[in-house]
């Protein structure tokens, strides 16, 4: 009774796999790195550095907190690009047509954003819709009302959009204010998900979400919640773009929710719920900012960048294949 | 008869464990020959030597009188071995014709042809589906069927069953027999596996016992008793296993379920449970045990009927509702519903009760948490490297008990336990029914169903017993006996044999 040989042969996982699974991600972004700055002398320069954490911030950075948050309950939230881009408008459309202050204008779109979650997160936890149909819905619905309310037209900011536009320029002992509020973000999602029980509790449901319910715990609120997270921070996401270009644009975020998700798993989290971290996360979300930075340094064409992004994704997953995250077990 | 497979003095070491030590085995054509034992007593490791998955460190294989060196499963299964293990080998989403022939497709496919020969493979088991049926959506005991086939389907002499009914309702499994029968009959070799020491007593032909990986003896099954076999196994007689409880001491009524209906399972169930004792729930598998379970505990809702606990009526709407109210419940699918298996111990045994570990800002308390669970760990005897070791790398038995680390952890007044040593190994059931017995010895009163009739007579003080839907009467230990449980199971009726 004391030896159970069988048992212990087949969970066999040594400490190097253990290694490479947990650090995979550093890897990739450090490998990133080294061959950015071996390519380009212009990369490892402060001012592009900045640049691309400012990016980052205003792109995959911020969204990636609440995708990581949706993926950990083994849902997905396709709308973050089009709430990202209703975000954009509406703030630049309070300033510009309501006439309202800084506050006022930020506040409502981010509860904009957050209704926007909650639509979308009352039909998946309470009606137990599939999150890939209901977030697709969802990112249909935002697109089509960011262009209604802009008319189809960028939204100038205005006079009243001054302290936005500043501090989507603006920099705080060096380091772009954007970038400071990324910072920002990732450590109170940090901390969320490794020290409070929201965190321990979305990634039981994603686990395996019928032995959470069966041990009393109201579940539905909780994913509730990580859409409703996701949905703020795409409207942050969206505010961040129009501070940046002192427009509020439509046409923003297309595609980004893509970009969104590659990070996210990137940074290591399965699919399948139940696992990743926030640090790795965001290290994917600067891999996939690195990567736009290293083609644009390079001067690699437009069109063609979308390809080696697809490959470089392509070989990073691979990557993480290779070390056991995300074979589907 | 001559023998199929002769195996000879198997011995196989991992590292320096000795998983077989100079193991006999042999299967006969028309023979059903079931290996048993504990948990890491060698039955798997003797069962992949056979299927050619590991290859001995020593002894020698016979199949049909030839000494051979497996290359490999493949060189296995082409000498007319099939294993069918616990977990099937399926392709989800192709239908049963293509998984019966997967593997040896031809390059041109007569979609016809093999429709109809997987028609005739499943026919003949005694089956009838339809084979362009996708086998994801088949009940599970239908894809075992499909297994067979597949195995038929080449010219298989010796089938492996390895747990085959650890999946199935009692109705299944009693079909599955039918099929080994049949196999039997047409001269199959059969190896069979299982914990399920009834249904071994009912099929096999002879008994081959296992512990620590040598075989302890093998016998005939006429000659033996289920005792005889345990004491095999274990080392010790049956009634040991059971926790001594005649010190017991009852409490006022804590549980009181009244009038409860939902459906056609659960029909105006009344019954009331004291604190410190245990009630069994027996009955035939669909007799609406586990469903009774459910509605208690509010996963399932209640059309009419109230629930009470110490005197307070409950309105349940969810588990959270129940767990609120001071309930637990063990669900009978341990990895499915019971335990979260990538997550630590740690996690698993607080889940039910995360308000004790967190401030009120929703911070976890880790220290709290380490140390009551290390204090729970010791106290469950959970064996494993530390609470932080996911609950996937422990065994059965430990897997269960962290399940009801959790229950223990939630210290309720009510917990039900639903097939609590399903799959579980003698020695960790033993192990459970003195935890069980701990919980009613903390005044807690405590619900068990289960499938085993042997285990609810010797942990229960009293039985209730279901049939569709209704509660059709109580055993008191005098009356325990199979006839009695079956009869009242079976017709609604107490049994007139009189012992």
């Amino acid at each position: 009774m004391t030896l159970a040989p069988e048992s212990q042969i087949q969970s066999g996982k040594t400490p190097i796999a253990e290694i490479i699974q947990r650090f995979g991600t550093l890897s990739i972004f450090l490998a990133l790195v080294i061959v950015a700055s071996i390519w380009s002398d212009s990369f490892l320069t402060q001012t592009n550095i900045l640049n691309v954490l400012r990016q980052v911030a205003s792109s995959a950075g911020i969204m990636s907190v609440g995708m990581l948050f949706v993926i950990l309950t083994r849902g997905i939230d396709l709308s973050v690009g089009s709430i990202a881009a209703l975000g954009g408008v509406l703030v630049a459309y309070f300033m510009a047509f309501w006439d309202l202050g800084t506050g006022a204008s930020i506040a409502l779109t981010l509860i904009a954003g957050a209704v926007c979650g909650l639509t979308t997160g009352i039909f998946i936890a309470y009606l137990k819709l599939p999150s890939f149909v209901m977030s697709l819905a969802m990112m249909a619905i935002a697109r089509g009302l960011s262009l209604i309310i802009s008319a189809g037209r960028p939204i100038p900011l205005g006079d009243n959009g001054e302290a936005l536009a500043n501090f989507g320029s603006g920099f705080y002992a060096g380091i772009p204010q954007p970038v400071l509020l990324m910072f920002a973000v990732f450590i109170v999602g940090g901390v969320l998900l490794k020290f409070t029980r929201f965190g321990r509790v979305i990634t039981a449901i994603g686990s395996n979400e019928e032995a959470v319910h069966l041990s009393g715990i109201a579940v539905p609120r909780y994913i509730l919640a990580v859409y409703v997270i996701s949905g703020i921070l795409a409207s942050v996401a969206g505010i961040i773009s129009s501070a940046r270009t002192g427009v509020g644009s439509a046409q923003v975020g297309v595609g980004a929710e893509l970009n969104v998700i590659a990070a996210v798993v990137i940074g290591g989290a399965s699919l399948m719920g139940g696992r990743g971290g926030v640090i790795n996360t965001f290290l994917g979300a600067l891999v996939m900012g690195i990567i736009g930075n290293i083609m644009n340094l390079a001067g690699v064409p437009g069109y063609h960048q979308q390809v080696y992004m697809g490959l470089i994704i392509l070989i990073a997953m691979l990557l993480q294949y290779s070390t056991g995250s995300f074979k589907r077990t | 008869m001559t023998n199929l497979v002769n195996l000879r003095n198997i011995t196989k070491s991992f590292g320096g464990i000795h998983a077989l030590q100079g193991v006999d085995f042999d299967v006969r054509a028309g023979e059903i020959h079931a290996l048993l034992g504990e948990n890491g007593a060698g039955k798997s490791t003797l069962m992949r030597v056979l299927g050619g998955e590991i290859k001995p460190s020593s002894g020698t294989i016979e199949i049909e009188g030839q000494v051979i060196e497996f290359a490999g499963p493949s060189a296995a299964r082409a000498l007319g071995i099939a294993v069918i293990h616990q977990e099937f080998a399926l392709a989800p989403d192709l239908t049963i014709a293509e998984n019966i022939f997967l593997g040896e497709l031809p390059s041109f496919i007569g979609w016809g042809k093999l429709k109809e020969r997987a028609s005739d493979l499943i026919r003949h088991l005694g089956f009838d589906i339809d084979p362009t049926v996708k086998v994801g959506s088949l009940a599970v005991a239908h894809q075992q069927v499909v297994e067979i086939a597949k195995a038929l389907s080449r010219d298989v002499k010796i089938i492996v069953f390895d747990e085959p009914t650890a999946v199935l309702a009692t109705q299944d499994a009693e079909r599955l027999h039918e099929i080994i029968r049949g196999l039997r009959a047409r001269g199959v070799g059969i190896a069979y596996i299982s914990h399920r020491l009834d249904e071994v007593f009912a099929i096999a032909d002879v008994m081959t016992v296992m512990k620590d990986g040598k075989v302890v003896d093998k016998v005939a099954t006429g000659s033996v008793s289920i005792d005889d076999v345990i004491r095999m196994m274990v080392g010790r007689p049956i009634s040991a296993m059971f926790p001594d409880r005649t010190g017991r001491k009852l409490g006022p009524v804590k549980l009181e379920a009244k009038g409860l209906t939902r459906g056609r399972l659960v029909k105006d169930v009344s019954f009331s449970i004291r604190g410190g004792e245990i009630v069994g729930l027996g009955g035939l598998v669909g007799a609406g045990r586990t469903e009774v379970a459910r509605a208690i505990f509010g996963a399932d809702r209640l059309e009419s009927g109230t629930v009470i606990l110490n005197g307070k009526a409950l309105r349940l709407q969810s588990p959270r509702d129940a767990v609120k109210a001071g309930m637990g419940l063990l669900p009978e699918d341990r990895k499915l519903q019971g335990v979260i298996l990538n997550q630590p111990i740690k996690v698993n045994s607080t889940m039910a009760r995360l308000s004790s570990i967190v401030n009120r800002f929703g911070f976890l308390k880790s220290k709290v948490e380490s140390r009551a669970v290390t204090v729970l760990s010791d106290k469950l005897r959970l064996k494993a490297s530390s609470i932080d070791a996911p609950v996937s790398s422990l065994s059965g038995g430990n897997q269960q008990k962290v399940a009801l680390a959790k229950w223990f952890y939630a210290d309720g007044d009510f917990i039900i336990l639903d097939e609590p040593t399903r799959g579980v190994d003698v020695g960790a059931k033993s192990e459970i029914f003195g935890l069980i017995n701990r919980l009613s010895e903390a005044g807690k009163a405590v619900l068990v169903i289960s499938s085993e009739h042997q285990e609810l007579f010797g942990l229960c003080d009293r039985i209730l017993v279901m049939r569709e839907g209704k509660l059709y009467g109580e055993l008191l230990p005098d009356d325990y006996s199979e006839e009695n449980l079956l009869s009242l199971a079976m017709t609604g009726e107490p049994s007139r044999i009189t012992l």
